[in-house]
């Protein structure tokens, strides 16, 4: 009775979503370029869509596709294969100046020769607003990003921070679909950067308007994304929340990209239903979900993230996966204690423990440790 | 050891003999603009006066060749100003097929010898059975100095973030719209720089003009005609007002920039 409540609320609540049209959509789209005379698949097909309101990241290491991907979402590269879809609509072929979508550039790509007004004003003008309508919105969006006051100076009188918020308001001013953001914060300041996270996500909040972020910084995705695309030479390689991609890297460079992770191979030794156990070194036990079918014989690899291993000078009951090493390093970063751990097979484990109570290091270099973690955060990579 | 020869009074010295010999035949110019000559030929002191820049008009043949060479000037800059900017902006905003070619083509017309061009313009014309006079002048000019425009023009637009006119598009402008309001003044300073170089190459060129003139006679045609009979003082006084309007003209240039600098 109460499993059907359940299942009945979930539905009504995912339905309305999942029938919505989503405000982006790449349909297996390839983009192809020929430099020197050589043919260069930046993208490699991709397909993904995102929801109306959507804070939604492609994060991935320079040259991954993400930017491409996205200009071809603004207009500015066209696709060499797929379908490109904006509320549904094929914009393929659409011109840029013609798609409901506005970009805010790397860097910024202020007018040099306008004020921060008529910067504001410049999208607007071209839409034919009257004079009244476009002297209420640009001055409302300047309140918005706090430049009220600012409005007669031009770009290269203003700070990074206040070019970038004059960036983000020209943009935001059309009331546009969807907003994309290459890099916004690439060229700011560690503080200042932190600081405009915040902001963005608040701005976003306040209008509603989709965001697509693209960013080669792991924080900077997680902190703000209520979804994240990791791409990958060309392709993405795991589609979730941040928690997901943090917690469930689907990909050996996935678990390698986002955060710091730990990976072990090692030979199924038994599956008994639901687990295997993996055999690494001797007294090494590893257990291991069987959501990826495995058989006796298989080699594995797995991702441990370094928090949530415990370290030992005893070796743990229970029936955690444990495996034994050297510690080769130990850190003391103030909040928390770093190890770096050596095991039989030569891999080294990074671990690391919260400085939550007075006992300060657990083991000295050299000493022979055990580690241990439940069996759940073990994840098997694809 | 060779630091010592350069420092102190021998660099001093050094330097005012440079400037003296860039700036003497320009003060000689003006000088004898003022000299009040009684024979033919401008070519002694004897005494000051004015009276010239009063009978500054009085030659018709001289006042009539000053006309054409402004008009074919301002035509050519233009013209010149116009079709230069548009190859300057391809070439230094597009890698297209034919672009290297092209590049080739400009730095040829620049560095070809003016006699060489003069005399394969003429062939071109007289092949082609086109009457030599004011349009060929203009022709000629124009091909000559397109090249300059080109450069000049490409070297700003070298400079310019191409995200620029990408936001433009973005915010809903057309190509027209981001050509007018976004491109055209980022690279408004080169097309003025390089119209302006058109203009200066086309009112004091000799060769290629001599060439593909006809009938028509320009300014320094017509000097070169009265060379050896005597060059009247009035063509000083026209030259002194050419080159001060030119030097206005520099030092508004350097007196705006700097304005805008320190805005």
């Amino acid at each position: 009775m109460t499993e059907i409540q359940a299942g009945t609320g979930v539905a009504e609540t995912a339905a309305p979503g999942s029938q919505q049209v989503p405000a982006i959509e790449l349909d297996n789209v390839v983009k192809e370029y020929t430099s020197h005379g050589e043919v260069v698949r930046a993208v490699k097909g991709v397909s993904l869509s995102i929801a109306e309101g959507e804070f939604f990241s492609l994060l991935g290491p320079s040259g991954c596709g993400k930017t491409t991907s996205m200009r071809m979402i603004a207009g500015f590269e066209d696709p060499t294969q797929g379908v490109v879809r904006l509320h549904g609509q094929d914009v393929t072929s659409v011109p840029p100046n013609k798609r409901d979508v506005n970009m805010v550039f790397q860097s910024y790509a202020l007018f040099p020769h306008m004020s921060v007004w008529e910067n504001v004003a410049f999208g607007l003008k071209r839409k034919n607003v009257d004079a009244a309508e476009i002297k209420r919105r640009v001055g409302e969006i300047l309140e918005v990003v706090d430049l009220t006051g600012r409005e007669k100076r031009r770009p290269r009188e203003m700070s990074g921070g206040q070019q970038q918020r004059v960036a983000l308001a020209r943009a935001l001013v059309n009331r546009p679909r969807a907003l994309l953001l290459d890099e916004p914060l690439g060229a700011l300041d560690l503080k200042l950067r932190q600081a405009m996270q915040i902001e963005l996500k608040r701005i976003q909040r306040d209008v509603g308007i989709t965001f697509v972020y693209v960013t080669h910084d792991q924080g900077e995705a997680l902190t703000m994304s209520d979804r994240i695309a990791v791409m990958n030479d060309g392709l993405v390689d795991q589609l979730a929340d941040p928690r997901e991609i943090y917690e469930r890297p689907a990909t050996k460079f996935v678990a390698g990209f986002i955060g710091t992770s730990n990976l072990l191979s090692g030979v199924v030794q038994e599956v008994t239903g639901s687990t295997a156990v993996l055999a690494l070194g001797p007294s090494d036990r590893v257990v291991i979900s069987t959501e990826t079918p495995v058989a006796v014989g298989d080699s594995v690899e797995l991702t441990v993230r370094p928090e949530k291993i415990t370290i030992a000078t005893e070796q743990p009951a229970g029936d955690r996966s444990v495996v034994r090493g050297t510690v080769s390093e130990v850190v003391y970063l103030g909040t928390s204690n770093n190890y770096a751990v050596v095991l039989a097979d030569g891999a080294e484990i990074t671990v690391f423990q919260q400085n939550a109570h007075d006992s300060t290091i657990t083991a000295e270099r050299g000493d022979t440790v055990w580690l241990s973690w439940q069996p759940q955060h073990s994840y098997v990579l694809r | 050891m060779n630091r010592g020869l350069f420092r102190g009074r021998g660099l001093q010295i050094y330097t005012w003999l440079v400037i003296a010999w860039l700036v003497v035949p320009i003060a000689v110019m003006i000088l004898f603009g003022f000299n009040d000559t009684k024979g033919r030929f401008n070519t002694v002191w004897q005494g000051f006066t004015f009276k010239w820049y009063g009978r500054l008009f009085e030659i018709d043949a001289l006042t009539q060749a000053l006309i054409n060479s402004l008009v074919i000037a301002v035509l050519t800059m233009v013209i010149a100003g116009a079709l230069g900017s548009l190859i300057g902006l391809a070439l230094g905003r597009y890698r297209f097929r034919g672009s290297g070619s092209l590049n080739l083509v400009m730095f040829a017309a620049i560095s070809c010898a003016e006699i060489v061009m003069g005399a394969s313009l003429l062939s071109f014309f007289v092949t082609l059975a086109v009457p030599l006079g004011f349009w060929t002048i203009v022709i000629s000019h124009v091909m000559f100095s397109i090249s300059f425009v080109a450069v000049t023009v490409r070297a700003r637009v070298m400079t310019l973030d191409s995200s620029l006119e990408e936001a433009a598009r973005d915010l809903g402008a057309g190509p027209w719209a981001t050509f007018r309001l976004v491109t055209l003044p980022m690279i408004f300073p080169g097309v003025l720089a390089g119209s302006m170089l058109a203009f200066a190459l086309s009112i004091d060129d000799f060769v290629i003009t001599n060439f593909n003139a006809g009938g028509t006679v320009t300014f320094p045609l017509w000097i070169w005609g009265v060379t050896r009979v005597g060059i009247p003082p009035q063509v000083n006084v026209m030259g002194t007002i050419i080159f001060v309007v030119g030097l206005l003209i520099a030092v508004s240039n350097i007196v705006v920039s700097r304005r805008r600098r320190n805005a």
